[in-house]
């Protein structure tokens, strides 16, 4: 007992939902921004250190938590976005705060809210039971829908309330698909818990009902789609990121869209066992490029910094979604490199577009101008990060891109030419707007930034590396995951 | 024996397809508020009767949530935001009564079509019972899209979350159940709140802080 007792208190595992817990509940009662926006600091490193730990030390799957190669993947990758955005977040809303645009009383709510969003995504992604993740990716979109609203708005309120619905409705859809899945291994694993447990389910997936699969995989990907943010599905998006504070748009386009999308792989590594269910591929290709497609035709007429950017995030989940599609050792290795790339640049763009829309007091496109005059460091910061997010050489995007178009072109030509054409009308959109932010007259008010240029400089540091050079650890590590991704 | 438990458990799911039928045609909101809780209700009883012929005790927590969260407190609470909006007469729809009770019985059909055939290795109960939620569902996301009114297309939607509760507590022996119906019953009181906010925009026209302090009564 005592052994056992030890073990639970020591794991890891159980350290990164602690941690956020118990740090949401200290900042629920913390009345101070300075300490509070500290303790969230602090907090977000912790669980980073934690994570990053997990990389030479992983414990045994249990019943309900789990880490291998993959999910490995996104957990640092959530801890260490969750810690510089933290970090961020505090010279952000310090600056909200000062403008009275928030409350001392909605701050002790936004970074209790914080935290409990690192609890909810650190669970779903180490879930090893379906019903879990499905209870912890529930919580997430929760807690995201009350952070969007938290300017109480109009159209903040009006944003959440279409999140909400929406995220509902796929929350409702991967329900379903969930107690499918679970329907379909009830036969072969029998009643009881092991029948949703990730591990038991992966081992055995091959004898299962693939009717039922099938059918399942539609509504989980119906489900989880809307939440990664797929074309039909997406309405929620830009307005959740435009209307929320700017660091909840870094983290939902970097982290939680992510989140959605694990859950989504995982499904899909259950069909591709199962020799006798429908191929995932044809329904994830046709979803991922209709989003590429028309995300990057809606980038021309945005008036709006921040859903431009949003826009953006639709654009990359689809080429996202469209290499997992593909499938294949190259294709996955692709896809799991431009995720990591695209939540790395789009959250130093968020940061950038945070402190852009306060020192110029708005968000809109027309009232900015000329910010590599007036404010240099955030001007050039944004120009980088754009020209990142558009692909070009040397950066990061550029190299997975370049896999993703190359690893299709040898299989399907034709699919190959759709994405280029995408992704130049999407380049072409980005440059012709950043064109008239960055450069030209100063337009617009313009103040003095106090920003915290570092996290920016760091993610944009990392993808300028990534783009040059992948130490071989990594792409080992990367390579093992695409293979386990069939 | 084991027929007629298997009688009564598909009378109650068919019944509640019917309800979400009756939900279609409801022109006036109390009409509605009333509908759904006879739907809750009917969940509530169905969800009781899988508890007993399954012997699973845990199952009666969510049957006694369907049965006074939804079939009591949120009729009741939504009754109150209706009177108070001044919203009780107009229910606006998209498409007309007549076709989307159409739309209905076509989405019903496809259900039974998908659901019998995918789950047919599946033992009786459930794949019935499949068939019925799977129905429920889609009716519940008709009644979201074909209505403009918030409160309808939340009542659309807990109509369809019940469709669900029917099918986790359907699949024998499915762990979480108890907990997944209480995740959804914090979502749905989300809901229920939100529109309360959402809804005073409206009203005063604004979402003035102190007004919706004032509002709820508790003044800085």
């Amino acid at each position: 007992m005592n052994g056992f007792f030890a073990q639970f208190a020591f794991s890891p595992l159980t350290a990164l939902l602690v941690i956020p817990a118990a740090t949401a509940g200290l900042l629920a009662l913390l009345p101070g921004y300075w300490v509070a926006a500290r303790l969230n600091v602090l907090a977000a490193f912790a669980t980073l250190v934690v994570a990053v730990s997990l990389l030479v030390d992983r414990p045994p799957a249990g019943g309900y938590l789990f880490v291998d190669d993959l999910n490995n993947v996104f957990i640092v990758l959530n801890t260490f976005v969750g810690f510089t955005t933290s970090v961020f977040s505090a010279t952000y809303i310090g600056h909200e705060l000062e403008i009275g645009r928030l409350t001392p009383r909605q701050l002790r709510f936004y970074h209790a809210m914080y935290q409990i969003l690192m609890f909810a995504m650190n669970l779903g992604l180490m879930a090893n039971n379906i019903g879990l993740m499905w209870v912890a990716i529930e919580m997430a979109t929760l807690t995201t829908v009350l952070m969007v609203g938290i300017y109480r708005t109009h159209e903040a309120l009006e944003a959440a309330w279409k999140y909400f619905i929406l995220g509902s409705v796929g929350i409702a859809f991967a329900l379903f698909g969930t107690i499918l899945v679970y329907m379909a291994a009830r036969p072969v694993i029998g009643e009881g818990a092991d029948a949703m447990v990730w591990t038991t389910l992966f081992d055995k997936a091959s004898s299962f009902s693939p009717e039922l699969l099938n059918v399942a995989f539609v509504f989980l990907l119906l489900g989880y789609g809307t939440k990664v943010g797929l074309a039909p599905l997406h309405a929620w998006l830009p307005d959740a990121h435009a209307e929320g504070p700017t660091p909840i748009s870094a983290v939902l386009s970097g982290l939680l869209l992510n989140v959605a999308l694990y859950a989504l792989l995982r499904f899909k590594m259950l069909l591709t066992v199962n020799p006798a269910a429908l191929a995932p591929a044809p329904l994830m290709i046709t979803m991922g490029l209709v989003s590429l497609i028309f995300a990057s035709f809606m980038l021309y007429r945005r008036r709006d910094i921040k859903r431009m950017f949003a826009y953006s995030s639709i654009e990359h989940m689809g080429i996202i979604v469209f290499a997992f599609g593909m499938g294949g050792p190259l294709a996955n290795f692709a896809g799991l490199l431009h995720m990591t790339m695209h939540s790395l640049t789009k959250s130093a763009i968020f940061f950038a577009v945070g402190h852009i829309a306060q020192v110029k007091g708005t968000q809109k496109i027309a009232d900015m101008g000329g910010l590599t005059v007036t404010n240099p460091v955030l001007g050039w910061g944004l120009v980088l990060g754009v020209v990142a997010i558009a692909g070009l050489p040397p950066l990061g995007i550029f190299m997975s891109e370049f896999l993703v178009v190359s690893s299709t072109f040898a299989r399907q030509p034709l699919l190959a030419i759709l994405l280029v054409f995408g992704l130049l009308v999407g380049f072409g959109a980005l440059f012709l707007r950043l064109n008239s932010i960055a450069f030209g007259e100063p337009r617009g008010a313009s103040a003095k930034a106090t920003a915290s240029y570092v996290p920016m400089f760091i993610h944009l540091a990392l993808v300028f590396v990534a783009g040059i050079y992948l130490p071989p650890p990594l792409v080992a590590w990367f390579q093992n995951v695409a293979k386990l991704l069939g | 024996m084991d027929k007629y438990y298997l009688d009564i458990a598909h009378m109650l799911a068919g019944g509640m397809v019917l309800v979400s039928f009756m939900l279609l045609y409801q022109d006036r909101m109390f009409g509605l508020l009333n509908t759904f809780a006879v739907h809750a209700m009917v969940l509530s009883a169905s969800v009781a009767w899988q508890a007993y012929i399954q012997h699973a005790p845990h199952l009666y927590i969510p049957a006694a949530i369907a049965l006074v969260l939804k079939g009591i407190i949120i009729p009741v609470a939504l009754r109150r935001v209706v009177i108070r909006l001044g919203i009780h007469r107009e229910i606006e729809t998209v498409v007309g009564i007549g076709p989307t009770m159409l739309l209905g019985v076509g989405l019903v059909a496809l259900s039974m079509v998908v659901m019998l055939k995918a789950a047919a290795t599946a033992d009786p109960l459930a794949r019935e019972d499949l068939a019925f939620s799977l129905s429920i569902l889609l009716l519940g996301l008709l009644m979201m899209v074909t209505r403009r009114n918030a409160v309808s297309q939340i009542v659309g939607f807990m109509s369809l979350e019940n469709g669900l509760i029917l099918t986790a507590t359907a699949a024998k022996g499915m762990p979480l159940v108890v907990e997944i119906s209480v995740a959804f019953s914090v979502l749905v009181a989300f809901i229920v709140i939100g529109v309360f906010l959402f809804r005073i925009r409206e009203r005063f026209d604004s979402v003035d802080l102190k007004a919706l302090d004032e509002f709820r009564g508790e003044r800085r």
